[in-house]
């Protein structure tokens, strides 16, 4: 098995070192392999092309969680011509799960909040998985009000697999920070675009994500419960995570089906991580012509427009 | 815990007694404490044992007949029915589910709102039912919401919510994640609007009713004794690998931890209530009973 491949990936990373081997032997004799090679890349590319057009739930759910998936720190440089940032909730701690700062968009100055999660195992402990505390959230609300105060749009990327389920989270009041933040978003006179580029878990994704265009990466998942949760609640066993993805309709174009989101941004074949540059000029542009949107709507019919959109959310008979 | 309880898997292990509803019968154990209590009797002190003073659950009508002045009631947005617009279905499908909910309870969904008087003050009052889907918040629960904050502005009145929750409906998946925001939304216009929102917490108030509606109170009020959190407790102790303290999560800790604005027995829960409503809507104060 190859590390840098899922397991449904595989076929792929076959063919990768088959062309490898290929290339050395050409390179280490006076074979012409050219023709073989070219061909092999061919059939690469259309076993690409059909692994990635018929992915079940449970096959997006494991690429918006792959461990080279690109998270909020990667995209910076790549988006923004600039980026400082800001640490804290000015109470407590500054909670490295939820990672925030100004920054600019073109010329636009912006405020970005974003889950980040840790690529090794030191980062993974420093930022908590991804997953935030209370203060993480009060870090955020401080400075999505702050961006209010100098009218500077809000741009969040969400990926968490959830908030933190701990004893210290529940005691400074994990469900207050989660609900303040949903408040508050709703009311802030300033354009939210936010963006779900991995995992969106569930309350803890929500509490930054409340706004004016929502956004799904492609291969990303957005859910109420994880797959594993909803599996070990409702069937009662740990094992039906996959039939749990499938019936949680989690993926970014069951959604968009829904009407639950704005836009899918389309990621590159093989997904985000297999060309970062790539995928930041496509969320690049996404970004800027929503911003540009909703920069012209005034703040007023800004805020109207958001509460009604958040109110019309529902299925029901009547 | 006792070895053998430690052998069953934990999603399977039942709760502790006291999650269990009143059971119809002439005579009630008290889940608490045990003592036998005679059913008429338990009633008229509003559920709640006269022996260790444990806040048993009640339905969502109970507790509105308990809560509103007798006259004038009314029921309000009452047309409202669940929909599987998903085609869920994980061991059981999502339709049987509502339909055996709506059976047992006799409740359309989990929300159930009405418009009436607290000690001659004008309010809209809304109720969890617990025995519909463990109060579950869908896309009903959170409309119904929504729009009895509607009638409030409208009418400019003030909000209660008695919620009882084990969070959002997983049914009803992302749309259910959904109505925390839109509920919050309808609080926030409340909130804009200077009409108090009280919330009273109620065993047990969980995940996303915790995290939205629940945790939204101009004033926080809680039952004594009741569950209430954002992550459930199994879910904790399997997280971080440690017992939990002893309390973990009840009403008397979040009070300390300063979470909630006070504790109310629910004897106390009418004339507390209709106090701090006079206070927040600058009315004269209600006159005493001689």
């Amino acid at each position: 098995m190859n590390p840098d491949f899922l397991d449904f990936e595989q076929p792929i990373a076959e063919l990768d070192a088959k062309i490898r081997e290929l290339r050395h032997m050409g390179a280490e004799s006076d074979l012409d392999l050219d023709t073989e090679i070219e061909r092999l890349q061919g059939r690469r590319r259309a076993l690409v092309e059909d692994i990635f057009s018929n992915l079940s739930a449970w096959q997006v759910t494991q690429l918006a969680r792959h461990p080279q998936r690109p998270y909020t720190r990667d995209y910076l440089s790549y988006l923004f011509s600039e980026f400082h940032e800001l640490h804290g909730d000015q109470a407590y701690a500054d909670d490295q799960a939820i990672l925030a700062g100004m920054a600019r968009l073109d010329s636009t100055p912006v405020m970005v909040i974003g889950h980040q999660k840790g690529r090794d195992t030191k980062e993974k402990l420093e930022h908590n998985f991804g997953m935030p505390r209370p203060e993480g959230y009060r870090k955020a609300r401080r400075l999505m009000q702050m961006a209010e105060r100098f009218r500077m749009p809000i741009i969040t990327f969400i990926d968490t697999p959830g908030a933190y389920p701990g004893i210290g989270a529940e005691e400074r009041g994990q469900s207050e920070a989660i609900a303040r933040n949903l408040e508050v978003m709703a009311e802030l006179r300033v354009p939210i675009v936010s963006v779900v580029i991995g995992e969106g878990g569930s309350g803890g994704a929500l509490a930054i994500g409340v706004g004016d265009h929502l956004m799904m990466l492609q291969y990303s998942i957005y859910s109420v419960i994880s797959p594993e949760g909803c599996s070990s609640i409702l069937w009662k066993s740990a094992e039906k995570a996959q039939e749990a993805a499938e019936a949680l309709g989690l993926t970014s174009e069951r959604l968009k089906q829904l009407e639950l989101i704005d836009e899918i941004v389309e990621e590159p074949l093989g997904g985000a991580h297999r060309d970062l540059e790539a995928m930041s000029a496509t969320l690049k542009q996404a970004l800027a012509k929503s911003l540009a949107e909703l920069g012209a709507l005034d703040p007023v019919a800004l805020v109207d427009r958001r509460e009604d959109r958040l109110l019309q959310v529902g299925m029901y008979q009547t | 815990m006792s070895w053998y309880k430690r052998l069953v898997p934990p999603q399977i292990r039942i709760e502790s007694s006291s999650t269990r509803k009143v059971p119809q019968g002439l005579w009630i154990k008290c889940p608490n404490c045990d003592t036998p209590l005679y059913r008429s009797e338990l009633e008229r002190n509003l559920n709640v044992c006269p022996k260790c003073q444990h806040h048993m659950r009640v339905s969502a009508r109970e507790r509105l007949a308990m809560f509103l002045d007798e006259q004038p009631r009314q029921e309000l947005i009452v047309g409202l029915a669940p929909r599987d617009f998903l085609k869920f279905r994980d061991s059981k499908r999502y339709r049987d589910r509502i339909n055996q909910a709506q059976k047992e309870t006799k409740e359309k969904d989990a929300l159930v709102v009405m418009q009436g008087q607290l000690h001659g003050m004008p309010l809209v009052c809304t109720a969890f039912e617990f025995g519909f889907m463990g109060g579950s918040m869908g896309s009903v629960v959170g409309e119904k919401f929504a729009q009895a904050a509607a009638v409030c502005l409208k009418e400019r009145m003030p909000l209660v919510c008695f919620s009882t929750s084990g969070g959002a409906r997983m049914q009803e998946a992302l749309v259910s994640l959904f109505q925390m925001s839109k509920t919050a939304a309808a609080l926030a216009r409340m909130r804009k609007n200077r009409l108090p929102y009280i919330s009273v917490l109620t065993d047990p108030t969980m995940g996303g009713v915790s995290a939205s509606l629940g945790m939204l109170g101009d004033v926080q009020i809680a039952e004594p004794g009741a569950l209430i959190g954002f992550a459930g407790p199994r879910v904790i102790e399997q997280t971080v690998r440690e017992t939990l303290p002893e309390g973990f999560q009840r009403s008397e800790f979040l009070l300390e931890h300063g979470a909630i604005d006070m504790l109310v027995p629910r004897g106390e829960m009418r004339d507390t209530i209709a106090d701090l409503l006079r206070l927040m809507m600058n009315r004269s104060p209600r006159a005493r009973d001689a």
